[in-house]
Parts: C-alpha cells; structure tokens; sequence
C-alpha cells in the first residue's frame, strides 16, 4: 500500500511542507500499524487466558489475568536460556570486532599479494549459508568435545559473521584520510600506534554496526543451537521458545506470553543502539 | 613471497621521493608480517569453520553416507541426479527463485519509498524508526511462531478481516496450498522491510543536504529531487541491499521450517528446508549434502554475475575514494 502512496506525495511536491508532511505521517503510521501490530497482539494475548482467545481470538483481555507471564518468569528454563542467549551474543560480538577489524584493516589499507584473492574469499562467505556446512560442523564441534557447550555456537558463529563484518569495515577503513595516517606517522606513531589511536577511535560507528549485526544475528540464531546444544534447559531464547510453542501447543495464551517475553530483550537492546546503527551505516568518517 | 611488494596503500602518494632506500625495503618487511599478523587470526577461524565444513559437504555428496561410520560407499554424481530429477527439489528451486524476484520487485520500491519519505525532519521520527524495524530484531523462529498464532483459523487475523468488513477474504492462510506461499512471501516482508529501510535511511543519510537546498532553491519538486539526486546517489546502497536480499531469499530456512515446515504438500518448500527434510531427517546425509551444494552452487552463480556487472562499479570507486 505504501507504493502507491509514494507517487501521490510526489505530486504535491512543490508545496512540500504543506502537503506532504500530513501524508508522511499518514504513511508512518500505516507502516507503523503493520510492523508492530502483530507484536501488541502477542503481548496483550499474554494477558489472556487461551479459554477467552478460544473463544473470540480478536477481543480485549477480560478480566487481565498475569498468570501466563509470572508462569513464565518463575520458570527456570527461561532464565537459563536468557543468560546462554546472552552469552552467546556477548561473546560473539567482541570475537567477531576483534577478528574483523584486524582483517578488514590490513585489506582496506595496504597494497600486498593476496589481498584481492583474501577479499574475495571472505566475500564468498555470504554465499555459505550455515545449513550447507552444518552436519560437518556438527562433526567437528563433537569431535572437539563442545557438544551443549556454548563455545560451540560462539566459535561458528563468529567465522560465520566475519564475511559480512569485513565487508561492512572494508569501506570504513578505506576512507580514513590517508593524511591522517601521515599525520600520525610524522608526529611518531608506528603502524599499531595509527591502528590502535586513530583507525580504532575513528571506525567506532562501524565497529558498532557490525557489533551490532553480529549481536542480532547470534541472538536470532536457531539451527546452530537447535542442533549443538540440543535440549532446553542448556539452549538459547529462539530454540527454547520454539520447545515451549511445541510442549504448550494447546495453551495458546501462554505461549503467547513466552513468546512476548522472549522478544523484550532483543527489542531494548535494540531500542538503544538504534541510534548508533543508523549512524553507522552511513559511513563514519567524515572529515 | 619474497618477490611481493608490500606499500601501504595509502602512504604511496605521498611517501614517494625523500625516503631512503634501505628503509623502504625493511618498511616492506614489516608491512609484510603486519598484514599476515593482522590477517591470520580471522582467517584461520574463517577458513576452519566455514571453509572446511562446506568443503567436507562437497566430498560427502558423493556418498551414500547416514552420517554414521566411515565414508565408504562412494557413488559418484548419483546424489545429484536424484535431486535435480525429483519434482520438489525443482518446485524448492523455483520457490526460491520466486522469493528473490518478489522481493526485489516489491520490497526494494516500498523501501525506497518508505525511506525518502521519513528521511525529513519529522517530529517523532526517532520512534518512527524504532518501530519500523521491530519486526528485524526479533528472531525467525519468533516472528513465525507470532504469524502461526495470528494467521491460525478464526484466529485474530480473520477476525480483523471481519471486523473491516471484508471476512470474504478468510483464507486457510497456513494450510491452503495455493495460498501459503503468498503468505510466506508477507511473513518475511513483514520481517525483512525494516532492514531494507534502515539500510536505505542510513545510505539516505549519506547525501549532503546542501544538494536538497541547491536543488529546492533552483525551483525543482520534491519528486523530482528523489528521482534526480536521491535516488541515484542511493544507488551503492540499493545495490548491497538487493545483493543481500537475493543471497538471503536463496538460503531461506528458519522461516520457513517454524511456520510452514515447507508444507503444505510442499506449497513452501526451499531448498534449505528440502535439505533438511529429505537429507538430514531422514539419516541421508549424502544425499542432503548434494543439495546443500547445489544451493550453493546457484548462490554463487547469482553473486558472480551480480558482482560481475552491478557491485564491480562500487567496489572500484571506493577504492578511488579512499586513495
């Protein structure tokens, strides 16, 4: 719907600021309804009981009953997994910036042999998905003996992400002025002194936005953990919100509950690194 | 190795005439170990747990093998034979190929859209962009589980319709062959639109203003701005997002596992979820990895040509920028 919407703006353009702004809310709005009315949904669902859903799936929960959600925050399962959650995620997001900013700076800044071919083959990672490798890493997490150990989703998942973090870094780094990098070398600053002091502080947004990245990614991360971690008590939000849907199939509401639950902390996280991301992936360095 | 030449990039420029000889080459030597030093970390974790893992899933495909012993009944392309002559692998292959076109045809224009007309100074618009992209921070898994209650029969979804007067257009969203696939495809825009407008926001943020204000000031339109200056200053940016898109809609799996499982009678099925179900489930997994290298395969013609022809472009110009 919002397609159609773009043109008629469009035609009110000259007065833009008289016509178009009513319109642009009109458009936020509609947009705002789609993506997250399915969301209120869930979370006022939770304050259902799943007789009132059966009975009609649309209405106002009456009366409020918290039972659903106190179930769920009472139970250990999910703080066992809202902890390996975030582990997971922390321990990702530091190994992928680390690796990637390393790589991603000896390729945007110097002139060596290989270098295009060593691009090119992280490049080529955003072509692996995860389920073509995901028996024979199988096989070798058990073979280092990190079955139900959370560094056999934190290792994969950091070599999975660096194709995407290199290539997000690779321009950011590039387009650090090379007076900069003669500044710092005429004030005495060696090659790790420009990389630590300049490069680092001055790639900042970018180191969030791939930190960021990595962060969701490893947070949403389902197939890894479905099958390295196995069962619920030691596994992460996604699959053991998946596990909770499957046992309680027929108690809509406190699935419902679960569910809501399990989003709010991807979404405050997000909430406040929103800001950086954006930021972010304009380019940092300007200047 | 020792005839590489090393230079920092960035240094040629300028470094050039005053530098003594004997120093510029130990300066090579340096560089060298710098670059490997630096590189060697990401690369062996890269090439251990992505690289080696899909090259052990090209040499499983070439077995009969239940993931179980040792590779031993070796049977040559027969994998890749039964996959490519098996009509779902083929409708798995056409429902990602479909995905891919949808979404460029569609959620590329409403992103756009959507992005230049919130690239303004609007009150709120901080919220605005928060809330645009919930649906991407929240999990596959998730957000399939939310639509699977939502979209249920008689579930909130229908009563919506209803309750607007259009109950004529309930539909059995999950379990009805000809309809599942549209609904899928609305699932994941619901999930994935968000990202794009981000990404396109952030490249939008890219522009300097002074060419809105130069250009308002000469008289020109508001659309007129877009088509002529936004949009094609957009262009580096629509090109990674549409490159995104097409690789992510041809490796879609958990999506489509949660909510449709691939069904109904393989209305949904991809090949991700193909791979799962009829390699792995079933204990054949020389068999799934055939497919898991096919998908790959098809994966990396699309990024060849795409790199080829649109991406080159890009490349190319930020190394000139950064020189």
């Amino acid at each position: 719907m919002t397609t159609t919407t773009v043109p008629t703006v469009g035609q009110h353009a000259g007065r833009r600021f008289d016509w178009g702004q009513p319109a642009v809310y009109f458009v936020a709005l509609v947009c705002i309804a789609v993506t997250i009315s399915p969301v209120i949904y869930l979370i006022i669902g939770g304050f259902r009981t799943t007789g009132q859903i059966n009975e009609d799936a649309a209405a106002w929960p009456d009366p409020w009953v918290i039972t659903n959600y106190v179930a769920v925050l009472t139970s250990e399962n999910f703080w066992v997994q809202l902890v390996n959650s975030t582990i997971a995620a922390v321990f990702t997001t530091s190994g992928v910036i680390l690796l990637g900013v390393l790589a991603a700076f000896v390729i945007a800044r110097y002139q060596f042999k290989g270098r295009d071919a060593l691009f090119t083959l992280f490049t080529a990672g955003l072509l692996f998905p995860l389920t073509v490798a995901v028996v024979p890493l199988f096989t070798m997490i058990k073979g280092l003996g990190l079955l139900g150990n959370l560094w056999g989703i934190i290792i994969p998942q950091v070599a999975f992400a660096l194709p995407t973090t290199i290539i997000i870094l690779v321009p950011f780094l590039r387009a650090i002025p090379a007076e900069l990098e003669d500044a710092a070398t005429i004030d005495g600053a060696g090659r790790l002194g420009f990389f630590w002091r300049i490069v680092v502080p001055l790639a900042g947004p970018g180191l969030v936005t791939v930190g960021v990245l990595a962060f969701v990614a490893s947070w949403n991360a389902y197939l890894l953990p479905l099958l390295i971690l196995g069962d619920p008590s030691h596994s992460t939000l996604p699959l053991g919100t998946q596990a909770f849907a499957t046992q309680y199939s027929s108690d809509t509401a406190k699935v419902m509950a679960f569910t809501t639950i399990s989003m709010i902390p991807a979404l405050v996280f997000f909430t406040l690194a929103q800001g950086r991301i954006v930021s972010g992936l304009t380019g940092a360095v300007k200047g | 190795m020792s005839t590489s030449t090393i230079t920092a990039g960035s240094a040629v420029s300028t470094a050039g005439p005053a530098r003594p000889r004997p120093r510029k080459r130990r300066f090579d030597i340096r560089s060298f170990a710098m670059v490997w030093g630096f590189a060697a970390p990401a690369l062996i974790v890269y090439v251990t747990f992505v690289i080696v893992p899909v090259g052990l899933a090209a040499v499983y495909s070439f077995f009969n093998w239940n993931g179980l012993g040792p590779l031993e009944r070796f049977i040559g392309i027969d994998n890749y034979v039964r996959a490519l002559s098996d009509p779902t692998f083929l409708k798995a292959i056409g429902n990602n190929l479909a995905i891919v076109l949808l979404s460029l045809l569609i959620q590329g224009p409403v992103a756009i859209g959507v992005a230049l007309l919130l690239n303004r100074p609007l009150r709120g618009r901080t919220l605005i962009r928060t809330l645009i992209f919930v649906p991407y921070v929240l999990s596959e898994v998730v957000a399939a589980l939310a639509f699977k209650l939502i979209l249920q029969p008689s579930g909130p979804f229908d009563a919506l319709l209803a309750s607007v007067g259009l109950g004529g257009l309930k539909q059995l969203w999950l379990a009805d062959q000809n309809v599942v696939f549209w609904t899928l495809f609305f699932v994941l825009s619901w999930k994935y639109l968000g990202f794009a407008i981000l990404l396109m926001l952030a490249g939008l943020q890219g522009v300097p203003d002074e060419l809105f204000e130069a250009a308002a000031i000469d008289g020109a339109s508001w659309w007129q701005i877009q088509r002529h200056i936004t949009i094609p200053l957009l262009g580096p940016t629509i090109r990674i997002w549409a490159f995104l898109s097409m690789i992510g809609s041809l490796q879609l799996f958990d999506m489509v596992w949660v909510l449709t499982g691939g069904g109904p009678v393989n209305a949904t099925v991809t090949m991700a979820t193909y791979m799962m179900q009829y390699g792995f489930q079933r204990g054949q997994l020389g068999f799934g990895s055939a497919v898991a290298v096919i998908l790959f395969l098809i994966s990396l013609v699309f990024a060849l040509l795409y790199q080829r022809h649109v991406l080159r472009r890009d490349f190319e110009g930020a190394v000139g920028r950064g020189a």
